[in-house]
């Protein structure tokens, strides 16, 4: 429980000038476990804690020709309410690597935080970038501390992507929430809408689309998931929320403008009512 | 603890002093002076990886001089208090106000209670969004905070240096004029004597106003060589007596290969310097070891020459 300065002398703590890992989440857990997101205690005989906060759903990500791109839908939900219409789930990790996530949104939101200050500590401290997979290990290691609150029902599923420096493409890696890393190629879905928007992405997605085409895609994938998942937001027209969608290339992240992603799905609104499909 | 006999606490705050004194004056000199467009940093460093100047939070950087050891031990601390209190609040309650507070007490307690102080002199600057918010405190090795307006020349012949940066520096200067002062202030020897300092042997860093978020950026040497020669040639006049003690930064940048050079030059430094604090004999000692790296300083017995 120290405040970053010793509250008798304000001089800092022997534990800031101790030299060690260039950790954050590693600093916090030796300094003050108490503001890990994970580090909580739950009161017994909690039935069901999922209906109590909110949660978050679908993010889709996919590469395409020079980086990789990742879009969330807006809505986060608990039980049957919807809890928030314009809740953003994708974010820059650092400057080369962005990160969404499905489930708890309260921890997920600062398990994210979380993560987005250890890079940017790491490269401070270190003066060097992480390597992307080294990256996407320590989320891995910082989602193995929430496993207790998984248990619970208070899961977080992240989906990392990033452009990998040295190999010079983009790579997409998916979680569980005890905290296995897996790989994915090509595209990628979690949260509850994810089962219709990866059908829609093995369907849409075509080696050498480049960032456009796949902004297409993905808008497409997440405008399917809304249609069948009721806890996934579609575009909404009347408020002008649409999708987040973000690519990473070699040149860094970079959130693609609401305008073109509200033009992107009007389109697609547009080509289905000229199909008249009534399914 | 056994106190042989009574030392003033006069004498021994002066002892200590003197000492961290000596061994500031020893390295070579940092400038942060105001531009335009922000906060620029300058020093004489040859190494790429163990820098002098280096990002603390969005809008805040740090500049040190003294013993590579110790400053880096701040300015870690110094990341960790300012990404835990951006982690605990937001990250705006982040401050360089906040942050010279805790190095202040921070050096402060370590000059009187333990047995040697701080050989260091830093500078914790924070960009605001107008000029006028900008800020420059200098702490030194007894804790001492001073809230600087426009520009700090730090370590080595500070002063002197110091003079011709004040006599050089007025508002709004562009990067880089603002930058050929700092680097014709850092190549200036003794009395008119200079000497041309090259790109490659300068670390230079701005904190940049209009940058959205983290503000700090590195100038790359192809970059800062062309500001160095936009507006013609740095004053350049080298003097016989520079000729030999100029070849002193060679052993440094001879094994280019990384990082050791500075390090092996800091480390000796500092075992020297540790193992027996209080006595004067191991600061003479390291200063001749260092002296290669005085070379350009034009006299190398500037270590000795206390001001």
């Amino acid at each position: 429980m120290t405040l970053s300065a010793d509250r008798t002398t304000g001089r800092l703590p022997d534990a800031f000038l101790r030299p060690g890992s260039s950790s954050f989440v590693d600093f916090l857990a030796e300094h003050a476990p108490d503001r890990l997101p994970g580090n909580r205690n739950m009161p017994a005989g909690m039935t069901d804690p999922a209906t109590l906060s909110p949660h978050a759903t679908t993010i889709v990500a996919m590469t395409f020709d020079g980086g990789v791109l990742m879009a969330g839908d807006r809505r986060a939900t608990a039980g049957n309410m919807i809890a928030s219409r314009s809740i953003e789930k994708v974010f820059p990790a650092d400057e080369y690597s962005a990160v969404g996530f499905a489930g708890s949104a309260g921890i997920g939101l600062e398990l994210i935080r979380l993560f987005q200050l250890e890079l940017e500590h790491y490269e401070k401290i270190e003066g060097s970038l992480l390597s992307l997979t080294g990256k996407a290990n320590r989320l891995a290691t910082m989602l193995r501390g929430n496993l207790q609150m998984a248990m619970q029902g208070l899961a977080v599923v992240p989906l990392f992507a990033g452009y990998d420096l040295d190999k010079d493409t983009g790579r997409i890696f998916s979680y569980d929430p005890t905290g296995g890393r897996y790989e994915e190629h090509e595209h990628h879905g979690v949260g509850s809408g994810s089962v219709f928007a990866r059908g829609a992405l093995k369907k849409l997605w075509r080696r050498g689309m480049d960032a456009e085409a796949a902004t297409r895609v993905a808008v497409e994938a997440l405008y399917d998931a809304a249609d069948d998942d009721s806890a996934t937001g579609g575009p909404d027209t009347v408020r002008g929320i649409f999708p987040v969608v973000a690519t990473v290339s070699v040149d860094g992240y970079q959130r693609i403008e609401s305008a073109e992603i509200a033009r992107v799905a009007e389109q697609i609104a547009a080509e289905r009512r000229e199909r008249g499909s009534l399914a | 603890m056994n106190m042989p006999f009574y030392v003033s606490p006069e004498q021994l705050m002066k002892d200590r002093a003197d000492f961290a004194r000596k061994g500031i004056a020893r390295g070579r000199s940092v400038v942060v002076l105001a531009y335009d467009g922000g906060i620029a940093f300058a020093t004489e460093n040859p190494s790429r990886a163990l820098h002098k100047i280096s990002e603390i939070y969005d809008r805040i950087a740090f500049a040190a001089v003294g013993k590579y050891n110790e400053f880096e031990n701040l300015r870690v601390a110094g990341v960790r208090y300012a990404d835990m209190r951006g982690y605990s609040y937001d990250r705006s309650d982040v401050t360089a106000r906040g942050l010279a507070n805790a190095y202040a007490q921070t050096l402060g307690t370590v000059f009187i209670t333990e047995s040697k102080p701080l050989e260091v002199e830093i500078v914790v600057a924070e960009v605001g969004a107008e000029p006028a918010d900008d800020q420059i405190y200098r702490l030194t090795y007894d804790g001492t905070v001073a809230d600087e307006h426009s520009f700090v020349v730090m370590g080595g012949q500070a002063e002197q240096l110091g003079r011709r940066v004040k006599d050089g520096w007025r508002e709004n200067m562009s990067l880089g004029e603002a930058l050929r002062l700092a680097v014709a202030a850092l190549g200036s020897g003794e009395g008119s004597s200079s000497r041309t300092i090259e790109a490659a042997q300068l670390e230079v860093a701005v904190l940049e106003r209009n940058r959205p978020r983290r503000a700090f950026r590195r100038l790359a040497r192809q970059v800062l060589a062309d500001l160095l020669v936009d507006g013609g040639e740095p004053p350049s006049t080298d003097k016989a007596p520079q000729a030999a003690p100029d070849a002193g930064p060679a052993p440094e940048g001879e094994p280019e290969a990384g990082t050791a050079p500075e390090a092996t030059e800091d480390t000796t430094d500092q075992t020297v310097t540790d193992e027996s604090p209080a006595d004067v004999s191991p600061t003479e000692e390291s200063a001749t070891e260092e002296k290669p790296d005085e070379g350009p300083d034009t006299s190398g017995t500037t270590p000795g020459t206390d001001h």
